[in-house]
């Protein structure tokens, strides 16, 4: 059987595993929304406040913070993987909590992965927002607290476009669901882990599947944020050149 | 209300603010003029406690300005600014307005009833729940401005509100901020490289060069006695010509000037250097055979046309009278007169109208300088 015949066999296959709803399949997509979209929620929760202090507060070293975040845009994920299997490991400093091999663990390990890449975008979508616009709201009379979450308001659409990426890298990544979850079926094995292992097996329809399911996703992904965007953009800021771009 | 003294602000080597002492009394409307540059900006966001001074110090209605932040906010918020950018946030036109109110915690009903007579003083009312971008530039200032007067500020800072914009927009602007001034009783003080625009709007103008504030007082007092030859070049009056004073007499001097004697009121003594400048619009031209009678407090030069420059329903007419003297004539009696390139005729200007500068060197006054 040659490659090409595989690959068509592969993706009879998908279809009909897609088409037939298999409970594996759905299993697998099911957990690996929940354990993404858990860290990309969590990530948001703390790049966007953590961003708002590095770009609004004036301290020493402050560049030198930024550069290492953009450094670690690029963080391999078997890294990550690495550092909290290290922390969470029975003998490590976390290891009481028993999250190694649990999608917990690997929610803590995707969180940690996409943290520097949203919030060094939520940095560059508030230094977007012109100066201007933070003079206006100081003179108004806000507090800094209140001056920041207008501007990070004013900055929503470029906010959107970190958080998509971030999610975009927590589901397609596999180092951190692999080190941290183990692949354990029914339990922690997400799509990733699933194409990583099944390719292993020899079994390709079901990897071509999976592969498919990803893409889909990350297809409903693109088209609900251009929905939002497209939505709430008024007809002035197209010409402008977009939100913030 | 507000008191300023020795202040001032660098960026980097660059002194923007230096030494301004300056007195803002309730209730006026006082224009801060000045080319671009020249440091206006900054002494109103200095004024607004957007920024520190790095000497000097500021007192708001007997108030320190240098305590904590919290402090400094309470300040801020009896004052409001509108920038020269209208700086409208990503939010519909009521919203827009709402911050100033938002942010001191009041009642949304209260909020909203506010906004509402806001738009209506500044003519918006059709537009409260449009997108502020999609605004004209004069319909985003006016936004702007209403913003600012919800919060019934009792000082207003406006950072040239109505450059780029077209002379409708200016005049809605403009009687905006009257209206303000006169119904709120709001101070106002007012940023503007428009001559005019002070010259209308305000009851005292400080002028800007180069960071200091080189002249401070009531209107005729700038146009008509500029402390010196930038402030007489900024305020339109030029050209400006040196002299020695030859003669004092009870005020009524001579000076001499390129060869040509004018008669000037002035207490300056005999020797003095000087400099005087003579308002286009003082300048009566006549026929040279129609020289009116002469009287002692009148010069009559005799001079050529060197230039005729159209100047709206005017004719800017430059002569040659040994003495460069610009005369400012309506069109249709320049059309009567026949003024043509080349031709003689006689200015008369009356001493009281000519306006006499001590200092023509300019001693520890900055230079005039035209920056973008």
């Amino acid at each position: 059987m040659n490659e090409v015949q595989e690959i068509m066999d592969g993706i009879t296959q998908a279809f009909q595993l897609i088409t037939t709803l298999n409970p594996e399949l759905l299993q697998v997509t099911a957990l690996s929304l929940y354990i993404s979209l858990s860290a990309t929620v969590l990530s948001t929760l703390i790049a966007i406040p953590a961003g708002g202090l590095i770009h609004f507060r004036e301290f020493t070293g402050k560049r030198m913070l930024i550069t290492i975040i953009q450094t670690l845009y690029s963080v391999p994920t078997v890294i990550i993987g690495l550092l909290v299997f290290l922390l969470i490991s029975r003998s490590g400093p976390f290891g009481i909590l028993g999250l190694l091999f649990t999608p917990t663990g690997m929610i803590i390990g995707q969180t940690i992965l996409i943290l520097p890449i949203m919030t060094g975008l939520v940095i560059t979508a508030l230094s977007g927002v012109d100066r201007n616009i933070r003079d206006t709201l100081v003179s108004l009379g806000a507090t800094e607290f209140q001056s920041i979450a207008q501007i990070v308001q004013e900055a929503r659409f470029a906010i959107l476009g970190a958080v998509i990426l971030g999610f975009g890298r927590a589901i397609s990544e596999v180092g951190v669901a692999m080190m941290i979850g183990g692949n354990i079926r029914g339990e922690t094995r997400v799509l990733t882990t699933s194409i990583a292992l099944e390719t292993g097996m020899g079994n390709f329809g079901l990897s071509i599947a999976l592969g498919i399911v990803l893409l889909a996703i990350a297809l409903i992904v693109v088209l609900i944020m251009n929905l939002i965007t497209s939505g709430a953009l008024s007809e002035s800021d197209r010409i402008r050149g977009g939100p913030q771009a | 209300m507000i008191r300023i003294s020795g202040v001032s602000r660098k960026f980097g080597e660059r002194e923007v603010v230096s030494g301004i002492d300056l007195a803002i009394r309730r209730g006026e409307i006082f224009a801060l003029i000045g080319p671009s540059g020249s440091g206006k900006t900054t002494l109103l966001r200095l004024i607004d406690l957007l920024d520190f001074p790095m000497a000097g110090t500021m007192t708001f209605d007997g108030m320190r300005t240098d305590g904590p932040e919290h402090e400094r906010r309470a300040i801020r918020r009896r004052m409001a600014m509108v920038f020269q950018k209208p700086g409208v946030l990503n939010a519909t036109v009521e919203q827009n307005i709402a911050f100033g109110l938002q942010f001191r915690g009041m009642q949304k009903d209260r909020v909203h009833e506010r906004v509402t007579s806001s738009l209506e003083m500044v003519g918006l009312s059709g537009l409260s729940q449009r997108r502020a971008l999609t605004l004209s530039g004069g319909e985003m200032q006016r936004v702007a401005i209403a913003r600012a007067i919800v919060t019934e500020p009792e000082v207003l800072l406006l950072d040239e509100p109505t450059a780029n914009l077209d002379p409708l927009s200016t005049g809605i602007i403009e009687n905006l901020i009257v209206r303000v001034n006169r119904e709120q009783k709001t101070t106002v003080i007012l940023a503007t490289h428009d001559m005019g625009q002070g010259q209308r709007l305000a009851s005292r103008i400080g002028v800007m060069m180069d960071g200091h504030l080189v002249q401070t007082g009531e209107i005729y007092d700038i146009f008509y006695h500029p402390v010196n030859r930038p402030i007489a070049t900024f305020v339109g009056i030029d050209p400006v010509s040196d002299g020695i004073v030859e003669s004092n007499e009870n005020n009524l001097a001579i000076i001499a000037v390129h060869g040509v004697s004018v008669q000037a009121v002035t207490a300056l003594k005999k020797g003095e250097r000087v400099a005087f400048c003579i308002r286009p619009e003082e300048v009566t031209l006549s026929l040279p055979d129609a020289c009116p009678p002469a009287s002692s407090a009148r010069n009559c030069l005799a001079g050529t046309i060197t230039r005729l420059l159209p100047y709206g329903p005017f004719t800017r007419v430059h002569v040659d009278c040994g003495i460069p003297v610009t005369a400012l004539v309506t069109r249709r009696s320049s059309e009567e007169l026949g003024l043509v390139m080349g031709m003689k005729v006689n200015a008369t200007i009356k001493a009281t109208a000519i306006h006499v500068i001590t200092d023509p060197e300019d001693k520890g006054n900055p230079t005039h300088t035209t920056t973008g």
